[in-house]
């Protein structure tokens, strides 16, 4: 730009022309921009291919039955005189812990983002919003070590339960930990539905909660289902919290004080110790599949209620 | 719509990465190697039942040779050896022996032989709650208890009621399947028979013991240098009508307690340089007065190195 002078902007000419090491930067930026939007893609595709590729050995021998490993409640993976791989009991902990876990989550997490979104004044909406979102960032062992000291004794305390560490425990804390998550996005999905409406419902003469009942839920019903179904994600593949809170036991639940063991769990509990390309190894990958496909599931349910939003 | 999507999320985000962030510097800075490039580190891992021992054994040994570093973690026998079969660590600490299976897989992928070092003994503790009034059990009730099939589900079944609980059943806790104590039970407890399923299965020697010590219906097994005073050690019958005996330092050493075991190391090849000086020292009788202090049984007099 040093010869740009003044004359040489009125003159009709040959553009002015960028320097060089800003076109090709601009390039560059966009490649890069690019690329990273595409290796989400990439990443997902390649973690799914080497998950499946360490399983697939497993899924092809004779060792494998699909009905046993879907459907039998006996994990005896290191067993000396008879090796059975049944995921059923696991399966049936993730569930349960997780729905558990919704059932106390859901109430207070879209509460709370009622409440925030409709009800508090703006200097408490702040102040909860950032307690809130504090909440996400405790990291998950320090939830589970929670569980396990003190959330055990208040449970033994109040149920007379026998043991501490059960669904119960694992409940409460997964419940605590998806909260601020239902509440973000449960708040978003409220505040996205125009003030046009409430001020209508406003002049129809309804209260605030008939308008929180009759307009804004059903309006943000898609947001809200989103807002849930990611905290159904959160819950599902949590591993360390459940993992020190759940007491870990290859056990079919019959009420909320039983101890389980959940797919995520057991696959940090027992990875570690089996010999890479054995039988065991595989098996666990494969219950990795199968958290995958769970977790795949509920995230495509929440991608389609979310663009469901979209569409409000 | 999306007016505060742009806002929230990344701030959840922004604040979780910040701990993690904070969380791995905090450790870091703990763990954090110290700048003079002569010191030689030592990895040791496995036993879990080992790991009280092995990390008083680290930290006095930094008293005796400054230069070398004793990195310590537990996550059970089988942990360990596995992760010795892939060369990552110096010394695996086991409470079993290698397996004929994984010395082969350790030749394989090494191309050296694992060599084994006994340093201590052990009694495998059958611990039960304070105001249990059990005193003794035998190995078969255990094996009902404890295995797959098994009748035995309520203290009634063992002739004891517990004072002050309306649910009798048997509370088991067990240990991961990667312990070495869980491989060691198997055999010498189940005969090899697979333990029942729903037992609670802890990842520490020393959570068995707290669990234990918190529930009064429990039964549990762990290193007898795990004892609380929440907790009681039984004394165990090789059979009914046999004599029982207590977890003591002399019934393990005459063998005559059941559930004695041998503690050892493995190394990958026969240990050279600061890793042969570790292990010699900890067979002393410097390292075997620790493994004392640490509730475990020392190795004999006459086979500890000088």
């Amino acid at each position: 730009m040093t010869d740009a002078t003044p004359s040489s902007l009125h003159t009709v000419g040959p553009r002015p022309r960028r320097r060089t090491w800003a076109v090709v930067g601009e390039k560059a930026l966009e490649a890069v921009i690019r690329a990273s939007g595409v290796s989400a893609i990439f990443f997902v595709l390649a973690i799914f291919f080497f998950v499946f590729r360490e399983a697939a050995p497993f899924l092809f021998s004779d060792e494998f039955k699909p009905f046993e490993f879907l459907f039998s409640t006996q994990w005896y993976p290191t067993s000396d005189i008879n090796v059975r791989y049944g995921t059923w009991a696991l399966t049936v902990g993730s569930i349960s812990v997780t729905a558990l876990a919704m059932v106390l989550a859901v109430p207070f997490g879209l509460g709370a983002a009622i409440y925030i979104s409709e009800f508090s004044g703006r200097r408490q909406r702040e102040t909860l919003k950032i307690t809130i979102e504090l909440l996400a960032a405790i990291p998950s062992v320090v939830w589970g070590f929670v569980g396990l000291t003190v959330m055990s004794k208040i449970i033994v305390a109040l149920t007379g339960a026998p043991v501490g560490v059960n669904l119960l425990n694992g409940g409460v804390i997964l419940a605590l930990m998806s909260v601020p998550i239902i509440v973000s996005i449960g708040e978003d999905a409220l505040k996205a539905v125009p003030d046009s409406y409430r001020e209508a419902a406003q002049a129809l003469g309804a209260t605030r909660w008939q308008i929180v009942y009759r307009v804004l839920l059903p309006a943000a019903k898609n947001g809200l289902l989103a807002a849930v179904l990611l905290g159904v994600g959160r819950a599902v593949g949590e591993t360390m919290a459940v993992l020190m809170a759940t007491g870990h036991a290859v056990n079919l639940p019959h009420s909320v004080l039983d101890s389980v063991r959940t797919l995520t769990a057991n696959i940090a509990a027992e990875l570690g110790e089996a010999p890479a390309g054995s039988p065991h190894y595989r098996a666990l990958f494969l219950t990795g599949v199968l958290l995958f496909c769970i977790t795949f599931a509920v995230n495509v349910t929440a991608d389609l209620a979310i663009r469901g939003r979209r569409r409000l | 719509m999306n007016r505060h999507m742009p806002r929230t999320l990344p701030t959840v985000l922004l604040a979780g990465l910040t701990a993690g962030l904070g969380t791995s510097l905090l450790l870091s800075a703990c763990g954090g190697k110290g700048p003079e490039p002569a010191k030689t580190t030592i990895q040791v891992k496995g036993s879990d039942t080992m790991v009280n021992v092995a990390q008083a054994w680290a930290e006095e040994y930094k008293k005796v040779e400054p230069t070398v570093d004793v990195e310590v973690s537990g996550g059970g026998s089988g942990v360990g050896i596995a992760a010795l079969e892939r060369g990552t660590i110096d010394i695996a600490d086991a409470s079993r022996n290698m397996k004929p299976e994984e010395i082969e897989q350790a030749r394989r992928n090494t191309g050296k032989e694992p060599m084994e070092f006994i340093v201590g003994f052990d009694a495998l503790a059958v611990y039960v709650n304070k105001d249990n009034p059990l005193n003794e059990i035998t190995l078969d009730q255990l094996a009902q208890v404890f295995a797959e099939g098994g009748t035995i589900t309520k203290w009634a079944q063992l002739g004891t009621q517990i004072p002050g609980v309306s649910d009798d059943t048997i509370v088991r806790v067990s240990r991961q399947s990667s312990s070495g104590t869980y491989e060691f039970f198997r055999e010498h407890v189940l005969a090899k028979k697979d333990f029942k399923l729903g037992s609670r299965d802890m990842n520490g020697s020393k959570e068995v013991v707290e669990l234990v010590g918190t529930t009064k219906t429990a039964i549990g097994y762990s290193g007898m240098g795990y004892a609380t005073p929440a907790v009681k050690m039984l004394r165990v019958a090789r059979m009914a009508g046999g004599p029982a005996v207590a977890p003591t330092v002399e019934n393990t050493l005459s063998k005559s307690y059941p559930l004695a075991r041998s503690l050892q190391v493995y190394t990958l090849g026969e240990p050279q340089g600061a890793v042969k000086k570790y292990i010699d020292w900890t067979m002393s009788d410097a390292g075997q007065n620790i493994l004392q202090d640490n509730g475990y049984v020392p190795i004999p007099i006459s086979s500890r190195s000088r």
